[in-house]
């Protein structure tokens, strides 16, 4: 028997925890209106197979749309482009069937054709998709990666609203895939009308078109009026201009002049910002799927000693560096942030405790500590947390070195295995989708200890990889609460190895001017990163 | 004249080749590697294998250097590694900002500096020469990062007068303009002051002043004149000098020239963009020096090219 999902409201009644109802809209939104958002960094790209920065995630998201969507705030899946789908009994094959009378910016219907083009093209190694690898279940991967195909096998048009499927293995997190920015739905002509400037060109399906692009300066989006979500979105424009310091964005907010700063409030302001009443208002706190972490390479003596990891993860005063940050993270326990499926509730982690930590070092043979070398990115307030590391280190006799160096040398250095510890600030791992699964595998599997892998700790345990494959092989949506189990079952062993020092998981904080709507959720969206733009609205 | 012309020519291109291949060289040294910036973090090995092949960047240093300089030659800049549009499009968008900028940067050095320089020589160690003089140290020390920001919170912030940051009208040069002069008007009225006070203790400004000229024709006529020639040959060298401000300023007031490309390129080892910009503003520099040298024996019929 196929499971036949047709509506939304079904799933829910079914009781299938992934899936959601359809968002509610907000009574008390209105129509029109024109927004300033700021970024420092200029825009790369909009082209949804490459762009992958802070700042044209969620624009990107507002430009075009995929099969798979979430309901606006949340974590929980919702169709896109599908208007439903079937899943076989083998959880193999994917049937999804496509909304009708879906326009493109440039007017033509979309087609089961177009995702066939957009996903072929994503996973073309020509076009240099830095989310290729996401595509890996799908059949016929393999040889689009090593160019022995054009196209990928696996994916089959039925009928102009019918496409298929079909994975080489099972894949709990398709859906999700299929929700990214990676898979976004682009027209084949404008692609190919725009000679290698799609990312300057883009033309979607989403709520929002690209108006005009001043490089360097400003873009603006105006509002898709066929656009297929009824209702929304309720701006006019939203216009980014770029370049922008955020300690210059900031002031231009009080000003009255800018309505978002997208890069958030800048450290060095946050307390003068949540000391003022007025100010403090405007801010809205979220949590994040984010982890900040120290890697400790288990290939490098001393660290190969499980005692010595464990005591390491003892000496570190999580609640100071919080402190350090302004109070903006809670002192993490484990891998996964608290807001992350699979996250294991009731489990306290290491606990703080310098004197015992000592006696674990000595009982491993290091009565006397070591000398080792913490690396670390150069910007505020990495540089400082990496002090706090290193005196809580040195109370139990190691003493590391710090090497603040910039981002891509850390990465590099990471990448080659060459660092002892690592603290993750500015290049911590924050989810591409909201699944236990995608804080695994590059960064705690044996897939991502390789030269340039983001698994910084060399840590690969094979029996662990299995239970990871088992518990993604798990593919029936009623059967969830079994697989998250089993996730959590894979973190806690990690934890017991002690890889990682898991310090803090960050929270976000937005600004907004006081004449913008919207719930709050919609400022700390945890896939629109950094704001859910199709759906706030303005007041005035 | 010509034989000179040409071997200036010459010269300029070969620097400019010289300064193409120490940055190449020190970008394929520098412990950073392009492709993780490009692949991002979820990439597979073989995406990342993919990618370095594609940009020919597992190849040796003369293998890749040859291919840019290549590409150089037929005017070819390169397409950026993150952007993936044509580094000559993202330069020729942003490179008349940079030019606005420097010479309104230019203009207002010049004329701070050399009325300040003109007013210190001629109160000689009064009170104003000293202020003058101390005045002109503090704004060539001052960070121009703390200043660009001093700047805009007390007459963009506090006062209003100017918009704070960004582009497009008159207001909105005036600060980042007044940045880059302040260091440089520091130079330039030092300069202008030993000049000024050199020229007035010749021989011939004696005889004008024994002439019965008056004061004001004195200073105007006759000083002025000679006192600012070598100030004005420091022009082509000060390009040097703005360049590098260029990256800060540019940047804090979200002013969208090369100098901002320039930085956000460096954080990302977007190499084609690194090289644009470098070779762009390296040019620019060859470029003024060259004027500067040209336009010498005009200003002064003493100097002779030869």
């Amino acid at each position: 028997m196929k499971k036949l999902l047709t509506s939304t409201a079904l799933m829910f009644a079914m009781g299938l925890p992934a899936l959601a109802q359809e968002y509610t809209p907000d009574p008390a939104a209105t129509p029109g209106g024109n927004i300033v958002v700021t970024y420092k960094d200029d825009v790369a790209t909009l082209d949804p197979a490459i762009g992958y920065d802070w700042q044209n995630w969620s624009m990107i998201k507002s430009l075009f749309d995929g099969l798979m969507d979430y309901v606006p705030g949340t974590t929980d899946l919702r169709p896109g482009l599908a208007e439903s789908y079937e899943i076989s009994d083998d959880g193999l094959t994917y049937t999804f069937n496509l909304r009708p009378g879906v326009l493109f910016h440039n007017g033509r219907e979309m087609t089961a054709e177009d995702v066939k083009y957009s996903l072929d093209r994503v996973t073309n190694p020509e076009t240099l998709s830095p989310g290729a690898g996401f595509f890996a279940s799908i059949a016929g991967y393999d040889a689009m990666s090593d160019g022995s195909a054009t196209s990928l096998s696996g994916v089959t048009v039925i009928d102009p609203l019918t496409v298929s499927i079909t994975l080489s293995r099972p894949d709990a997190t398709f859906l999700h895939v299929m929700a990214l920015n990676f898979a976004s739905v682009v027209p084949q002509e404008a692609v190919e009308a725009a000679n290698g400037d799609f990312g300057k060109m883009p033309v979607g399906t989403g709520a929002f078109s690209l108006d005009e692009w001043v490089i360097g300066q400003r873009l603006v989006f105006a509002k898709n009026e066929n656009y297929w979500r009824a209702g929304v979105p309720y701006l006019d424009a939203v216009t980014f201009e770029v370049g922008q310091e955020p300690v210059v964005a900031l002031l231009r907010l009080q000003n009255g002049e800018v309505d978002v700063p997208g890069d958030g409030i800048p450290p060095a302001k946050f307390t003068e910002v949540m000391g003022d009443p007025a100010q403090a208002a405007q801010v809205i706190e979220g949590g994040q799927l984010q982890t900040g972490y120290i890697t400790l390479n288990v290939t490098m003596p001393p660290f190969d000693s499980v005692a010595v990891r464990q005591a390491v993860n003892m000496a570190i005063n999580k609640e100071r560096i919080v402190q350090i940050i302004n109070g903006r993270a809670v002192p993490a326990t484990q891998p996964l942030p608290p807001s992350m499926p699979g996250y294991t509730e009731g489990y306290a982690g290491y606990p703080f405790d310098p004197e015992a930590a000592k006696a674990m070092l000595a009982d491993a043979g290091f009565p006397d500590g070591f000398e080792t070398d913490l690396y670390v990115m150069n910007t505020d307030p990495n540089p400082r947390i990496a002090q706090a590391i290193q005196q809580d280190l040195s109370s139990i006799g190691i003493t590391a070195n710090i090497l603040s160096l910039a981002q891509a040398n850390v990465i590099e250095a990471g990448g080659a295995g060459t660092a002892p510890m690592i603290w993750s600030g500015g290049m911590a791992w924050i989810a591409d989708f909201p699944d236990p699964s995608n804080f695994y595998g590059p960064i705690l599997g044996c897939a991502g200890v390789v030269e340039g892998g983001w698994n910084w700790s060399r840590y690969c345990v094979p029996a662990l990889d299995e239970m990871a494959t088992a518990a993604d092989s798990i593919t029936d949506p009623a059967m969830m609460d079994e697989r998250m189990s089993k996730w959590s079952d894979v973190y806690m062993s990690v934890m017991e190895d002690a890889p990682w020092v898991p310090v803090f998981n960050e929270q976000r904080y937005t600004m907004r001017s006081p004449r913008m709507g919207g719930a709050d959720e919609l400022y700390v969206d945890p896939v629109s990163i950094p704001v859910n733009y199709d759906y706030v609205y303005a007041t005035e | 004249m010509a034989g000179y012309f040409l071997r200036r020519l010459v010269q300029s291109a070969l620097i400019l080749l010289g300064v193409s291949f120490i940055t190449y060289f020190l970008l394929f040294i520098l412990p950073a590697d392009p492709v993780r910036q490009i692949a991002g973090r979820a990439a597979t090995a073989e995406t990342v294998a993919n990618i370095r092949e594609q940009l020919g960047l597992d190849q040796p240093f003369l293998v890749q250097y040859s291919r840019y300089l290549a590409g150089l030659f037929q005017g070819d800049l390169g397409r950026s590694f993150l952007q993936r549009t044509e580094v000559s499009t993202l330069i020729g968008a942003r490179l008349p900002a940079t030019l606005q900028l420097m010479a309104a940067g230019i203009a207002t050095e010049l004329v701070l500096g050399l009325s300040m320089g003109v007013a210190a020589a001629l109160t000689r160690g009064k009170a104003l020469d000293n202020f003058l003089m101390i005045t002109s140290f503090v704004t060539v020390s001052a960070p121009q990062f703390v200043v660009s920001l001093l700047l805009l919170y007390v007459f963009a912030v506090k006062l209003g007068w100017f918009p704070i940051g960004g582009y497009g009208t008159f207001a909105h040069i005036v600060l980042p303009a007044l940045t880059l002069g302040l260091l440089g008007s520091g130079w330039y009225s030092r300069m202008m002051r030993s000049s000024m006070v050199e020229v007035l203790r010749t021989d011939y400004i004696r005889t004008a002043r024994a002439k019965g000229l008056t004061r004001a024709r004195v200073i105007l006529r006759h000083a002025l004149p000679n006192a600012i020639l070598p100030v004005i040959a420091m022009i082509g060298i000060d390009i040097g000098i703005f360049m590098g401000g260029i990256v800060v300023v540019e940047s804090v007031f979200g002013w969208p020239g090369i100098g901002q490309l320039a930085w956000q390129a460096i954080q990302r080892v977007d190499i084609p963009i690194i090289m644009g910009v470098t070779l762009v503003s390296a040019a620019a520099i060859v470029i003024g020096n060259l004027l500067a040298d040209l336009i010498a024996p005009f200003i002064d019929p003493r100097i002779k090219l030869r």
